[in-house]
């Protein structure tokens, strides 16, 4: 009798302490709600950045400021409606200190208000259309914003001796973004621009390009979204534009290294600006590449998956400013102003606006030990978002 | 202007191959199958595996593509579609619908929801000129080899015993059951034959249209405009509806891209008022 009175007084205890236990455990957690799309057309979007998440903490350990990061992975399948019920769940019922990810456009401002409403810090790692940071006082963004890489893109076709380009864009937000960021500097610097727009789902691309072909301008700009870069790049090479000697030239994405080596060698010579190339030349991108590589089955790290590494990052330094106080106002303070060194090169949150600021680069496609390779060759330094600064 | 004609007609080409087996299985059958894209996108799987994996030459990827989708459509025939024939309209939709959905999860599940890219030999890539048309290598194929499939079709259909037991069959099953045809394995062959060629479109199609799990819902729009549009009852048809269509489409992108995807749903609605029964079908009494 007295014995099982024992055990059971030290089993009551036992449990108390467990449960005691992991209440301190859960004050010593600070949850991250990662929202990607991990499955549908994007999905090469979310693996990249997901890898680029888990490879941050493998290097950097998880506990900054006395928490532990906890990340919780969420599938939106890209789906605006998705996210937002997503969003509202991890806040509620897993109460995150950070909700993070967020493939496209629409699926970060779908979570902008939750965000607002619930003051938790949304880490954009990948939308990239300029308003988005606009969308709430609590978004902060490590991706990079289209007119951010466009717009240099103009200033180069003109000292480059180009006077008149073609644009084609998709017909959507960071589409139109390109588009017109490019267009108005162009335009401005005295250079004479066409566009045209292609639908987002679109099967061929043949008759803008012979449009393009007609018109036979010094360039042509493009932004399509990555996945369909291939197709385009190959039709761009099957009409002759080529030879005909257009130029190819335009935002980064249609050379997405994750489908340059499947785009193949028709992407030669095409000239794009761009955040992010894995062939940096700096210690901190050869060690991050490599290490990617090594995680990842040799997967090459694209310009998502420099987003969600730094943003990663971003979350880790702004615990460690607040030791550890997941209060959202106090994370935002935190990360303002916040700069560092990132495998792309220097960069800084602008402690105005919450947006990126960074160098873009001017590269050029080559081979490098028979791997094909946006090469940096001219650096504009830490561009500002020119939609939000034109604003003020 | 030749050009745009040219890559109109080439396009049309691949929507005919694309679409014609729908027209033989709607027409034909009275089976209304709009899981058809799904073996389409079969077809280009397989082409893409086999010179992604297996390392096989293009041209040798066509004619596996053509035997993937029929050996799938004759099994599916056997165990899926046969039992829905006698059923309403309605229950087919839904049923092939569902096949299309399963199709769409399980590639996106087995490949991935990425865009394929095929990389076509060396001879079929880049472009010639003549009398200043510019011609895409790879589009002069695809006509090629759909012109020579329209044609051996339309013959095979019109001049062969296989043509006629199958057209007999399709006015009346009953009557031509009585006389000794197998109607039934006439059924399923002509339905082998159509997945077969859907197969091959979705091969040929890489190229022109791209390969991601979503392209039997992507395309299903246009295999059904070609084939209402051409009417279901004959070959030449729907060849003419797919090429009237292709022009249309390429011409309207380029002419007036505001507005360019639209225009074949213009153009169908203007043939649809004109004439109800497709192109060249004779009115029915």
């Amino acid at each position: 009798m007295n014995v099982r009175r024992q055990v059971l007084k030290s089993a009551l205890g036992l449990t108390l302490a467990a449960t005691l236990g992991s209440a301190a455990l859960a004050q010593d957690t600070a949850k991250v709600g990662l929202i990607l799309p991990m499955t549908g057309p994007f999905a090469s979007t979310g693996k990249q950045i997901d890898a680029a998440v888990k490879l941050f903490l493998a290097q950097n350990g998880n506990t900054f400021g006395g928490k532990k990061i906890e990340i919780i992975l969420k599938d939106d399948t890209s789906n605006a409606d998705v996210t937002r019920r997503l969003a509202q769940e991890l806040v509620v019922n897993d109460k995150v200190a950070f909700l993070a990810g967020f493939g496209l456009t629409p699926l970060a401002l779908a979570a902008a208000q939750v965000a607002t409403q619930a003051k938790v810090p949304e880490i954009v790692m990948a939308a990239a259309t300029a308003t988005i940071t606009e969308a709430s006082p609590y978004i902060v963004r490590t991706s990079f914003t289209l007119p951010q890489a466009s717009e240099p893109m103009a200033d180069w076709a003109l000292k480059n001796n180009i006077k008149r380009v073609f644009t084609v864009v998709t017909d959507y937000g960071p589409g139109i973004d390109a588009e017109t960021s490019f267009a108005n500097k162009f335009k401005a610097g005295g250079g004479t621009v066409e566009s045209v727009r292609v639908p987002l789902r679109n099967p061929d691309f043949a008759p803008f390009l012979q449009r393009v072909a007609d018109s036979k301008p010094d360039a042509l700009f493009v932004f399509v979204p990555s996945g369909i870069g291939a197709q385009f790049m190959k039709q761009y090479v099957e009409r002759g534009l080529d030879k005909a000697g257009i130029k190819l030239i335009g935002p980064g994405d249609v050379v997405d290294d994750d489908l340059l080596e499947a785009i193949g060698d028709v992407a030669l010579g095409s000239i794009t600006t761009h955040h992010y190339s894995a062939a940096h030349d700096s210690a901190a991108n050869k060690a991050f590449v490599a290490a990617f590589k090594a995680a990842n089955n040799g997967l090459r790290p694209n310009f998502m998956a420099i987003g969600g590494y730094d943003g990663m990052r971003v979350i880790a330094e702004a615990l460690k400013k607040t030791n550890g106080n997941t209060d959202g106002d106090a994370l935002i303070a935190a990360m303002k102003g916040m700069s560092f060194e990132s495998p792309r090169g220097p960069i800084l949150i602008d402690p105005e606006t919450r947006d990126i600021v960074q160098n873009i680069y001017v590269r050029k496609t080559e081979k490098l030990n028979g791997e094909l390779f946006n090469v940096e060759f001219a650096t504009i330094p830490m561009v500002k978002d020119p939609v939000k600064a034109a604003k003020k | 202007m030749l050009t745009i004609l040219f890559d109109g007609i080439a396009y049309g080409m691949v929507l005919f191959v694309l679409a014609c087996g729908l027209s033989v299985t709607m027409g034909l059958m009275n089976f209304v199958n709009l899981a058809h894209g799904a073996f389409a996108m079969l077809g280009g799987y397989i082409a893409v595996l086999l010179m992604q994996k297996a390392g096989a030459p293009f041209l040798l990827t066509l004619p596996a593509a053509f035997m993937g989708g029929a050996i799938v459509g004759l099994v599916l025939e056997r165990l899926l579609y046969r039992p829905m024939y006698g059923k309403t309209h309605l229950d087919q939709v839904m049923f092939t619908i569902g096949i299309v959905f399963m199709a769409v999860a399980g590639a996106d599940y087995l490949m991935g929801s990425s865009q394929q890219i095929i990389r076509l030999p060396s001879w079929l890539q880049g472009r010639f000129e003549i009398a200043g048309i510019g011609i895409g290598r790879y589009r002069l194929f695809v006509l090629c080899v759909c012109g020579l499939l329209a044609f051996s079709l339309q013959w095979g259909f019109t001049k062969t015993r296989f043509g006629s037991r199958l057209r007999a069959s399709v006015d009346d099953a009953r009557v031509a059951r009585g006389l000794g045809i197998p109607v039934n394995r006439l059924f399923a062959l002509t339905f082998a034959i159509g997945s077969g060629l859907a197969g091959l479109g979705g091969a040929l199609g890489i190229e022109l249209m791209g390969l991601d799990p979503s392209f039997p819902l992507k395309f299903m729009i246009y295999f059904l405009v070609v084939v209402t549009v051409g009417g279901t009852s004959t070959i030449t048809g729907p060849f003419f509806a797919a090429m009237l269509l292709g022009v249309a489409d390429v011409a309207g992108k380029y002419y007036v891209p505001e507005i360019g995807a639209f225009i074949i749903y213009v153009l169908m609605v203007v043939l649809l008022i004109a004439r109800p029964e497709g192109l060249f079908a004779r009115a029915r009494s």
